[in-house]
């Protein structure tokens, strides 16, 4: 097994999917001969032709649309939007078309496909090339909404997205492309698309996390740890269609629980979770349960490392919850 | 490169006498079932006003005046050629195979109905003719058409996607990146835009300042033609061009093909609250059945009289289905949670459980709509 960034895993797994399906195309701009701005695409046009990866006119709706298209008609699309803040053109394209395709033709038409898009914070890339916008999209029946937070999950759940039957939207955490490195095994295989995972196990309080806060909760719990709080952290990786049973199980085990999030909060992906907790452990609550997010404002660029929830901002909450 | 084809405009006049264009390649046998097939559209397409009148269907997006467009334009196309639509072509899925029956079960959206009841009337689909389901935002299908050309050229089938879409579709986004990639793709792709002159209650002199339409075709470095849409041969001719140009790998090109929507835009419009008869009036003269109707009675093609006999049959086929599809049910109620996605997810299934029992509480569930065993 080699050890690999999350970056390099992505870029596996594309070359893994390539190599064994010829209907597999990498598309997208400057994925091309650049191979992408992040380089997920490198060398994947050298190995596998302009015929397989290959640049598109700059147009989201175009590419998604397109995507579509060849989908109906037997590829495996996987599209590229270069950073989600410009996915919002092809908008109408993920939640009317492919989302509404299954459904809307009694089964008779589907568009089996991969969105992958890097969001979020972390590299002062402003107010448009740094959002989280997995909320809009997890409000999408008929789409899937995964994202990694390893290299060893990013191969395996971007192989499973690619095999698929429906439409997924695959946010990969910019912010993690080259900072966490693991093992990653070379050949195939897939990480299941309706499961949670363990990433710490502990008894006093659930944190539920997911992307790039994955690393930010681990820390918090680490300085947790040493003030005597075990901290039960949990990556949904799949946030559409979520693993509700996995979420409420975790829950009730603590009966404390604190979900972190970098989006900004308002109908965001953590107020979900409170509300599944809510519904469905209740009775199984210690405290009450508590959101970390970014604020409901635009990305901001110079202050962005005061936005972004910090190990700080999550051990408070933590510990709010453990006092309660 | 000049982008504007060399192809006849007109080839039947508005009295049905032929213009000296030379005329496509058909047999009197041929020339006959277009009339048919142009009559049928007209049937169905009274048959169903009165139905939503009588409140038996809810909405009816009528094609009178657009016969000879739709069914000119995809009657060259093969079996294997696939046909992206809009709101009015049902009628050359009909020609294409799509059966009666499942065109008018759509319209009741009961069980027999292929999309399970789930999109309003109107919105047919047809897979055995490549007749794709499509939405009812305007444009989207434009792209989709264009990347299933694409592939379809990356996977050596022998296919065109003719895409259709109406005059005010031409302002949407789908029909700029569908053009751009088809012509930078050389996809094998052929654009029909059906200019009806209406888009609901928009003029189509609001949709564009360009003169001529054929221009917008320039900018994209697509050829295109305008053809008169009330004459079906015409239309005919100008697609089979098309489809040539397809199929010898020269890329896309753009049809204008002009027409007008006699009817308001749909059965829940009242067109003359914003267009006044005078405009109206000259487009009865223009009409596509009479016309043709006039040209094969001139070549013998047809009898005097016989059209009406067609249209009696039409009206029998048509209504006989009718009352077959009244008898149809509806869709059980797992059909709500169902085809979402390609197997039925956990929270599906507890919402639908949660609902059904609610449902048999209330004593309005129906045999097989059971819970899922969670």
């Amino acid at each position: 097994m080699a050890i690999q960034t999350l970056l390099g895993a992505v870029n596996d797994a594309l070359r893994t999917a390539m190599r064994r399906d010829e209907s597999v195309l990498m598309f997208g701009e400057d994925v091309g001969l650049k191979g992408g701005v992040f380089l997920a695409t490198g060398g994947l046009q050298k190995e596998f032709g302009k015929e397989r990866c290959f640049d598109t006119p700059l147009s989201e709706d175009g590419i998604i649309g397109a995507a579509i298209g060849m989908a109906m008609n037997g590829m495996r699309p996987v599209a590229e939007i270069q950073f989600q803040d410009f996915i919002f053109p092809a908008f109408d394209q993920i939640v009317s078309e492919a989302a509404k395709l299954r459904y809307r033709s009694g089964g008779q038409y589907t568009a089996p496909m991969v969105i992958r898009t890097p969001y979020g914070g972390g590299i002062r890339g402003g107010l448009y090339h740094s959002q989280s916008g997995e909320a809009y999209f997890c409000h999408t029946p008929g789409l899937k909404v995964v994202i990694p937070s390893t290299p060893y999950d990013a191969k395996g759940l971007l192989l499973a997205s690619i095999a698929d039957p429906d439409p997924v939207l695959f946010m990969e955490p910019k912010a993690l492309y080259r900072s966490v490195k693991g093992e990653v095994p070379e050949d195939y295989y897939t990480v299941d698309l309706s499961t949670t995972r363990t990433v710490l196990e502990g008894d006093d309080v659930t944190v539920f996390c997911y992307g790039a806060m994955v690393p930010v909760v681990e820390k918090a719990a680490a300085m947790a740890a040493e003030k005597g709080i075990s901290v039960l952290v949990i990556d949904l990786r799949t946030l559409l269609p979520l693993d509700e049973d996995g979420v409420v199980e975790a829950a009730k085990r603590t009966g404390r629980v604190v979900t972190v999030t970098e989006a900004p909060r308002f109908c965001g992906y953590a107020g979900e979770i409170s509300a599944i907790v809510a519904e469905r452990a209740m009775e199984y609550m210690e405290a009450p349960v508590l959101r970390v997010t970014g604020f409901d404002t635009p990305f901001p660029n110079t202050l962005e490392h005061h936005y972004l929830p910090d190990a700080r901002r999550v051990i408070d909450a933590i510990e709010k919850v453990y006092s309660f | 490169m000049t982008y504007t084809l060399d192809i006849p405009f007109q080839m039947i006049d508005p009295d049905g006498a032929s213009t000296g264009a030379e005329l496509p390649n058909l047999t009197d046998a041929e020339l006959r079932e277009l009339f048919v097939h142009m009559q049928r559209v007209r049937t169905v397409d009274a048959r169903m006003l009165k139905l939503q009148r009588a409140g038996r269907v809810g909405f009816v997006g009528s094609t009178v005046g657009q016969e000879a467009s739709m069914i000119g334009t995809a009657a060259p196309l093969r079996v294997t050629d696939w046909l992206w639509s809009g709101l009015r072509e049902g009628g050359a899925a009909l020609m294409r195979g799509l059966p009666l029956g499942e065109y008018i079960a759509q319209m009741y959206c009961n069980a027999h109905d292929t999309a399970k009841g789930r999109q309003m009337c109107n919105h047919f689909q047809h897979k055995g003719s490549n007749y794709p389901s499509w939405s009812s935002v305007i444009g989207t299908q434009i792209p989709h058409g264009v990347g299933a050309a694409f592939a379809a050229k990356k996977q050596g089938k022998d296919e065109v996607h003719t895409i259709y879409f109406g005059d005010g579709a031409t302002s949407s986004n789908g029909f700029h990146s569908g053009m751009t990639f088809a012509a930078v793709w050389k996809a094998p792709a052929v654009f029909v835009c059906i200019h009806n002159g209406w888009a609901i209650s928009v003029p189509s002199a609001a949709q564009t300042a360009v003169a001529r339409w054929t221009d917008k075709g320039i900018a994209y470095g697509v050829p295109a033609a305008e053809v008169d849409g009330n004459d079906v041969l015409a239309c005919y001719n100008a697609m089979q061009v098309a489809l040539e140009r397809a199929r010898a790998g020269e890329g896309p090109t753009l049809l204008i093909v002009k027409t007008y929507r006699m009817m308001g835009h749909s059965s829940s419009d009242d067109p003359t609250v914003y267009r006044t008869a005078a405009e109206v009036d000259p487009w009865t003269k223009r009409d596509p059945l009479t016309r043709f109707a006039k040209f094969l009675e001139s070549r013998g093609i047809l009898a005097e009289g016989e059209a009406a006999g067609i249209e009696r049959e039409l009206t029998e086929e048509t209504d006989s289905e009718i009352h077959k599809q009244e008898a149809a049910p509806g869709m059980p109620l797992r059909s709500l949670v169902e085809d979402v996605y390609s197997e039925v997810p956990r929270h599906l299934m507890s919402q639908y459980n949660s609902f059904i029992e609610t449902a048999e509480r209330h004593g309005e569930a129906q045999k097989g709509d059971g819970a899922f065993p969670l």
